[in-house]
């Protein structure tokens, strides 16, 4: 079964035919080829496929591609300005320390992003509790911490 | 006392600052390439088939329902791998089992389709006709004399590995001494659990010469590696190249060649087209190698001071069905045993025994968790019985520069005393208890000058500049995210009086990298760091070369900074080095700046009886923990934590604050969460649910004190740190415990059913009295 589905990516208004069966996950990485969304699970276990659908982080594996007809999807491809310069979060996570083998990074950014569109003054539980379910191994999470914290402090803009 | 720094009074631009990790902003933006993300035209998939059993005979292999399945190219069995071809240092490991399988991660069969889904279902079609034999689970049972043997070939299930030192006399220094403590420790399986699972693409080209994209901290290696399978293939005088992408984690993993990667290439060959395999989750968790369980028996004494006069320890290990460099842990096991303090009396034994389990691999630190969490938590034991201080037992004991290990390993820069210090300075180990709270302390020493267990140690560089003032160097190096980028172009510009941003730094591509024995044993910044300075101290001679001749002035007047070479003195006389760089190509009999190296550091080979020196230099920490341990339900949180590092010194503190941290994090999971649970050689926990990693919720403060001793063989006085963090966490954790509530926990992880358990074993055996 396929079916036409029309939603916002990054502000981009698209159409596409899928599959009734396809993940977001799948037809973004795999059929749109953004590769910024990564596949660290597939069991919406780790994180690492972040997105936000109508400014809810969700596991796009394990959202189906024929729910987001109509919604607005962001992806990590859609953070930095079309000139280049990163979203405060990115800039933050570069800047301190955030990022190691940076597998983990978009889903990171993705959620901290949710997490402070909704909260911009959230505090330090606040943010941990909202990326409890994204995974790192190489930064035992202490400099990922501080990058959000930073780009919290930084109200949204880069310094 | 500690080298004096050369340095002191030399103003660095580059070295030690805290400068981002160069490819950080690509994966922050999602443009970085993982394995996962590359596809090449006419890609197959490729998918293993893995035994239903842990220890069966395969009576029959039916394949011909997958051949019939359209979009399927080929189905390989054990039958279609050459004799030859095996994996790992032992050589016991077929990249596809044939006859019999000998635990549950065997692979029986692989399949290459047009896409995943299909290859998938051609698995689902294979017919395998199994009869299942007896399977040994626990390494001392298979050291009996009636256990079924693992492989019969090989007559007993113990390996001949040779891991047996005596130095000293360590039966006479246990009469002397004053207090002895005997005690069995046991360690988990834990593994890597990098984000990034595994992959390889493999393809050849119309001379069957083999390039394979892979995951690896061992490029070179991994060629020698695919080489030899090639040879078996009957596939001589080939060339392979090895293609390295961004890799989503390491951690030691990637420290060998596994089944996928000799599987896809011999797909790739069947089908004459590239082949990708790629793991999933659940494959990641079962398939991949992990962190090697131990049983540990130890002694250690001291006399009425506190002075250490032996320590005898003993080890049997889980090597499981096949041999990778789990087996070959023991010998890191042996820096600590022999070298973490002074003690002049020592034996250590270690058995590598066959069973039905999963194999181990490298993992951060290489053994040295596992010996380093019975020697310390015994050390603290010893400390208690003797009367003496845990942090005074530590300090009397402490290593110090000069000192020649009994296994020849010479301590040039130390900074143990500083470590304890720092650690100090955070919590009065000794000092006044609260109830349920305490506090715990372990050292730790680890190779920090890279480590002699291959022919060469070395890594080579190649350094050219082009004629904008710009650089590329290659590196035998690899950056699997702890930074050696970073560090490579830090002293490369550091050198050259650059800007990192002027350094382009490859380290991915066996074409153009020179050779390295791999990202193992924190040597890459001490390493590789020495081949980048050796090559940019070769370029920096001939650019002052130039400059004398251009600027008129005597080379040793000649300074280079801000990316121009200036004569001291004369701030008149001055010239950028993009033009000095054209001047020298465009003139006749022009020139390229461009120079090679290969630093291959001198330290030894263990020789006899393992004695060497195995480091050039070795790092020394020591971790500091306050926990608090609920007595109702057994709970171990960890109110603070300090990680103090003597690091030679930090190229770069932010990356190495990282490393410290996720270390340290790891380090915890080993000591309170972290298991590969199994049932008769079944793993029951591959999901992220079930296997326990530290989340951001339960993220901790570290404190990460760095102690710089400033080593003289090291690249601007550095060592290693890549691993340290993780080693001596276990144990810090464990005395903490001890200190809070009276209860040692000798196996790890030491989870709250475990310290319920102690707790109601003390209540009882006090009640008892």
């Amino acid at each position: 079964m396929t079916t036409n589905i029309s939603f916002l990516l990054n502000g981009d208004k698209i159409s596409y035919e899928i599959k009734d069966h396809w993940t977001l996950l799948h037809l973004l990485r795999e059929e749109m080829g953004l590769i910024g969304t990564k596949e660290g699970c597939g069991n919406g276990e780790c994180g690492a496929c972040t997105v936000i659908v109508d400014k809810l982080a969700v596991n796009s594996c394990l959202y189906l591609a024929i729910d987001v007809d109509g919604a607005s999807i962001e992806t990590i491809e859609g953070l930095a300005s079309t000139n280049g310069t990163l979203h405060p979060l990115q800039q933050s996570f570069v800047d301190k320390g955030g990022i190691q083998c940076g597998f983990c990074s978009p889903g990171m950014i993705m959620s901290s992003k949710a997490l402070l569109d909704e909260n911009p003054r959230a505090n330090h539980e606040q943010i941990k509790h909202a990326l409890a379910g994204n995974i790192c191994r190489c930064t035992g999470y202490v400099q990922i911490l501080e990058s959000v914290e930073a780009a919290r402090d930084k109200g949204g803009q880069n310094e | 006392m500690n080298n004096l720094n050369p340095d002191t009074n030399r103003e660095f631009s580059v070295v030690g600052k805290r400068i981002p990790k160069l490819d950080a902003a690509q994966k922050a933006m999602g443009r970085a390439e993982y394995i996962q993300d590359i596809k090449l035209p006419g890609m197959l998939f490729g998918k293993i088939l893995y035994s239903k059993h842990a220890h069966a005979d395969i009576v029959k292999i039916d394949t011909s329902k997958a051949r019939a399945l359209a979009g399927v190219h080929a189905v390989l069995t054990g039958e279609d791998v050459p004799k030859k071809m095996k994996m790992g240092f032992y050589k016991d490991n077929p990249p596809i089992k044939k006859g019999k399988v000998c635990s549950f991660r065997d692979e029986v069969a692989a399949v290459a389709a047009i896409s995943p889904e299909i290859a998938k279902k051609a698995l689902d079609l294979i017919e395998i006709e199994y009869e299942e034999l007896p399977g040994i689970f626990d390494p001392e049972k298979a050291m009996e004399k009636d256990s079924p043997l693992v492989h019969e070939y090989h007559k007993s299930n113990v390996l001949n590995l040779p891991w047996k030192l005596h130095y000293g006399d360590v039966e006479k220094a246990e009469k002397e001494s004053d207090f002895v403590v005997e005690e069995k420790f046991t360690t988990q399986w834990v593994t890597h659990c990098c984000l990034g699972t595994s992959g390889a693409i493999a393809l050849f080209d119309s001379n069957d010469n083999l390039t394979i994209h892979t995951n690896t901290q061992i490029p070179s290696l991994a060629q020698k590696d695919f080489l030899e399978s090639l040879k078996a293939m009957g596939l001589v005088n080939k060339r392979v190249r090895v293609i390295k992408p961004i890799i989503g984690g390491g951690f030691g993993s990637k420290l060998d060649t596994y089944a996928y990667e000799h599987i896809s290439i011999l797909l790739a060959y069947a089908c004459r087209k590239p082949v990708k395999i790629m793991f999933d989750r659940v494959e990641e968790f079962k398939a991949t190698s992990t962190r090697q369980p131990t049983v540990i028996y130890i002694k250690q004494g001291c006399d009425k001071n506190g002075k250490l006069t032996f320590r005898d320890m003993r080890m049997v290990l889980d090597n499981g069905a096949y041999t990778s460099w789990g087996a070959t842990t023991p010998s890191v096991m042996m820096m600590p045993i022999t070298s973490l303090y002074r003690v002049d009396n020592v034996r250590f034994n270690a058995k590598c025994v066959y069973t039905n389990n999963t194999y181990s691999q490298a993992m951060r630190g290489y053994g040295n968790p596992q010996a380093t969490f019975a020697i310390e938590s015994t050390l603290d034991m010893l400390a208690e019985k003797a009367g003496i201080g845990r942090v005074d037992i530590r300090r009397i004991n402490r290593n110090q520069p000069g000192d020649i290990t009994p296994q020849g390993f010479k301590i040039t820069s130390c900074g143990i005393s500083e470590c304890i210090d720092e650690v100090e300075k955070e919590f009065a180990i000794d000092g006044p208890k609260e109830k349920g709270i305490g506090t715990g302390i372990a050292s730790l020493i680890h190779v920090g000058g890279g480590a002699r267990i291959y022919k060469s140690d070395g890594c080579g560089a190649i350094l050219k500049m082009d004629d904008y003032g710009k650089v590329d160097i290659f590196t035998g190096g690899t950056d699997m995210g702890q930074g050696l980028d970073n560090i490579t172009a830090q002293i490369v510009a550091e050198e050259l009086g650059l800007y990192v941003e002027d350094i382009n730094v490859v380290h991915t591509d066996t074409d153009v990298c020179p050779w390295d024995v791999g990202a193992h044993a924190s040597r890459s910044t001490f390493v590789a760091g020495n081949a980048a300075l050796g090559a940019a101290k070769k370029v920096k001679e001939t650019i002052l070369e130039y400059g004398s001749k251009f600027l008129d002035a005597d080379p040793e007047d000649l300074v280079l900074r801000d990316r121009a070479i200036f004569v001291s003195g004369d701030p008149e006389k001055s010239m950028p080095i993009d033009k000095l760089l054209r001047k020298a190509h465009f003139s006749p009999q022009g020139k390229m700046l461009m120079a090679d190296f290969f630093y291959d550091p001198d330290n030894e080979n263990m020789g006899k009886e393992f004695k060497g020196n195995m480091s050039v230099t070795y790092a020394f920490g020591a971790h500091g923990v306050k926990v608090k341990v609920d007595e109702e339900t057994g709970k171990v949180q960890v109110l603070d934590y300090v990680a103090a590092h003597d690091v030679g010194r930090a190229i770069n503190p932010l990356l190495l604050e990282g490393q410290v941290y996720g270390g340290v994090v790891m380090g915890l999971g080993y000591a309170l969460t972290e298991e590969v649970v199994t049932r008769n050689g079944q793993n029951m926990n591959a999901n992220f649910r079930d296997y326990k990693l530290f989340t951001a919720k339960d993220a901790i403060k570290i404190k990460a004190p760095v102690v710089e001793t400033y080593d003289e063989y090291g690249p601007f006085g550095a060592k290693g740190i890549g691993e340290p963090g993780c080693v001596p966490t276990a144990p810090a954790i464990a005395n903490a415990i001890y200190d809070a509530v009276g209860v040692r926990i000798f196996d790890l992880p030491i989870t709250p059913e475990k310290v319920l358990a102690a707790l109601k074993e003390k209540k009882s055996a006090t009640t008892e009295i």
